[in-house]
């Protein structure tokens, strides 16, 4: 037992730990009444974020395809939840905990609508890749974004939007939280499963994959309808913190906002993608009051800044010596481990020996010596 | 008659779109990348002219130095942002590409601000022939490009950095391997469509006066959904797609009932021919190799 505790792997959940932490203290500070309403607004706006930026990561980060339309996803899942919410809610008028329960369903109308969505255009995803789908998942952001602008205002609000019903702000930033989490533990399963390791398999090279047999088609389309499960999911969260649902938010930028998030944190990494999604709302919400009119658009450039900087010092092939010198952890065991040995030295006072040498060989690398000896025939 | 100033208003639109798109395939084919800044190149090429107009007023030197400003802004970008990602994955590229799009709209932003700006490149009028009334800028839009496609046509056919365009375009290392020097060859691509570029945006100020920073942001994107809706890498095949584009806008256009979707329903053209033939009408099937 005592060996099984010392066995997890703690850094496998510290995020969820974190998340868990930061809901519990910031609902305490709610239900005392010491958190103006900005602030809870705020943090529902980082919660979006942050299951937004978690789903993205799985398309882009670990299946390695780039989604544009993210938003796209979101703008379904915004307005037919929405939408449910608004019937739902004088359905529900005296039947106890009736606020719940609307949201509750609309979370699931709005979450498999936009999944069922991520299907559709993870079906073309399986003959595309690339720049392709990059620019397929594009149009169809647009062309829902359209769709949504030109109806009527019975059905959808057209250009006027969406209004939605008001809930509790105390609490809805708690639900908010609480899909992070649900959103973490789905995504963080699914990578750390085989599935997610044939999902990076997938990425790394697709042909290999193939050959080792993995089904491509059904981890591709697996990996975008849940990630645009939660986008819709995130799209719910959205109108109802909102109130107002407009097709003008859901924008190309929007789908580039998310994928700075994705970037900035990391390709590949949740963490990563959960801090820059709770860095960049943050830095969203206070230069919105100091930037105002054309001076907004210094954010712009700073995301575009971002983008391009951290792409081209990941992946350029000429600074890949630079990284590897440089990065946070070979600077901190240069620093800090008194053992750590230079790449470019050599220690001589204890040159490996034969035996040393088998010791040092884990167990799956050691040849195993009787297979390999040719004067012994197999089965003798 | 109408009918027939609606295939003109198509074709004329599709010939912008085709002059944008042959940028588009020609940067996909040589340096295998969408450009995602191309449209955005249009736009400062916009502005370079409505700079010029308000400083000189003449439009022919407008351009001309929008064309020269474009040819320099394609090869720094290419320089500085794509270069130094040169053999690095196909979604850094991308990535980068949409970052460089980004800085260039938030830029013009910052320098000219969010108010569109008026440019009258110049008020040609109308020609009349009985019933039938085309504007000028059409027949000069479609004239001119017309003359860029043929010329571009010739210059990758029949001259030596033409030939040597389609070779690196077909296998780069062989091509390096037969002398030619591929750094150069992307560099000239990258002038070749952003001096294109310039060129569009003088087509399009021509067409409505009105110029702001997102100019260039979605006929970049409708003329890359015509590059690879005539196959992407094929220069004919650009010049099919946008003329393909353009018709199928401006015959949407004049239906009251779906002309708000307009731009859906080229989106959806684009996903249609992508599902049905990734490869484009006039691309080539290439099979993946390891």
């Amino acid at each position: 037992m005592a060996n099984k505790l010392t066995n997890i792997k703690w850094k496998h959940y510290v995020n969820y730990i974190a998340v868990a932490i930061v809901t519990v203290v910031f609902g305490a500070l709610a239900f005392a009444g010491a958190l103006p309403s900005s602030a809870l607004y705020l943090l529902e706006k980082i919660a979006i974020s942050i299951i937004l930026a978690v789903s993205l990561s799985m398309v882009v980060g670990f299946l390695g395809e780039l989604s544009l339309g993210h938003a796209g996803f979101m703008c379904v899942g915004a307005y037919l939840g929405g939408k449910a919410s608004v019937i739902l809610e004088p359905m529900l008028k005296g039947v106890p905990a009736g606020k719940e329960i609307a949201l509750v369903i609309s979370l699931i109308v709005g979450g498999v609508v936009a999944a069922l969505f991520g299907i559709v255009i993870g079906l073309p995803a399986l003959r595309l890749k690339g720049d392709y789908l990059a620019i397929v998942t594009l149009a169809f952001g647009e062309i829902v974004r359209s769709v949504f602008m030109n109806t009527s205002s019975e059905s959808f609000g057209g250009a006027l939007g969406l209004s939605t019903p008001r809930y509790n702000k105390s609490i809805l930033f708690i639900i908010a939280f609480v899909l992070v989490l649900v959103c973490l533990a789905v995504t963080q399963n699914l990578i750390r499963s085989k599935h997610g390791r044939a999902i990076t398999a997938i990425r790394d090279n697709e042909i290999a994959a193939r050959a080792t047999g993995i089904n491509v088609t059904k981890y591709k389309l697996a990996v975008f309808t849940i990630s645009s499960l939660f986008a819709g999911v995130a799209g719910v969260l959205y109108s109802y913190s909102n109130y107002n649902v407009q097709s003008s938010k859901f924008s190309y930028n929007y789908s580039i906002e998310i994928l700075v998030m994705v970037v900035l944190g990391g390709m590949g990494s949740i963490n990563g993608s959960i801090i820059a999604a709770t860095l960049i709302t943050y830095l969203d919400n206070t230069l919105q009051t100091v930037l105002t009119g054309d001076l907004a658009v210094l954010q712009d450039l700073l995301y575009a800044l971002i983008l391009i900087v951290i792409v081209i010092y990941n992946n350029a092939p000429a600074l890949k010596n630079f990284r590897d010198r440089f990065n946070l952890q070979s600077v901190l065991k240069r620093k800090f481990d008194p053992n750590h040995q230079h790449d470019d030295e050599a220690k001589w006072d204890r040159v490996p020996t034969k035996i040393a040498m088998n010791e040092i060989l884990s167990v799956d690398v050691q040849p195993q010596m009787s297979t390999l000896d040719p004067d012994k025939k197999e089965g003798v | 008659m109408e009918f027939i100033e609606t295939l003109l208003n198509g074709l004329s639109i599709g010939s912008t779109y085709a002059v944008i798109a042959l940028g588009y395939t020609m940067v996909y084919g040589i340096a295998k990348m969408l450009n995602f800044a191309h449209g955005d190149v249009i736009m400062v090429g916009g502005y370079m002219i409505y700079l010029t107009m308000a400083g000189i007023g003449n439009p022919i030197l407008g351009l001309a130095v929008a064309v020269l400003f474009c040819v320099v802004l394609g090869i720094s970008i290419e320089k500085v942002a794509y270069k130094p990602l040169r053999g690095a994955s196909p979604l850094a590229v991308l990535i980068t590409a949409i970052g460089v799009s980004y800085l260039l709209q938030s830029t013009a932003q910052i320098i000219f601000g969010s108010a569109p700006k008026m440019v009258i490149v110049a008020d040609l009028g109308n020609l009349t022939i009985g019933s039938l009334t085309v504007p000028y800028y059409m027949l000069i839009t479609l004239g001119c490009s017309v003359v860029i496609m043929l010329t571009l046509s010739l210059f990758v056919k029949y001259t030596k950095t033409g030939r040597a365009m389609i070779a690196v375009s077909e296998d780069k290392g062989a091509a390096q391997l037969m002398g030619i020097n591929v750094n150069a060859i992307i560099t000239i691509t990258f002038a070749i469509g952003s001096g294109l570029a310039a060129f569009a945006g003088f087509f399009m100020l021509m067409k409505s006066p009105s110029l702001s920073n997102t100019l260039g942001a979605m006929p970049g994107i409708k003329a890359f959904t015509a590059a690879v809706i005539g196959g992407i890498g094929s220069i004919p095949g650009a010049m099919v797609g946008g003329i393909l584009m353009g018709i199928v806008e401006a015959l949407s256009l004049t239906v009251p009932a779906i002309a708000p979707y307009t731009d859906a329903i080229e989106f959806l053209v684009l996903i249609v021919i992508l599902l049905v033939r990734p490869s484009g009408i006039l691309g080539k099937v290439r099979r993946e190799k390891v």
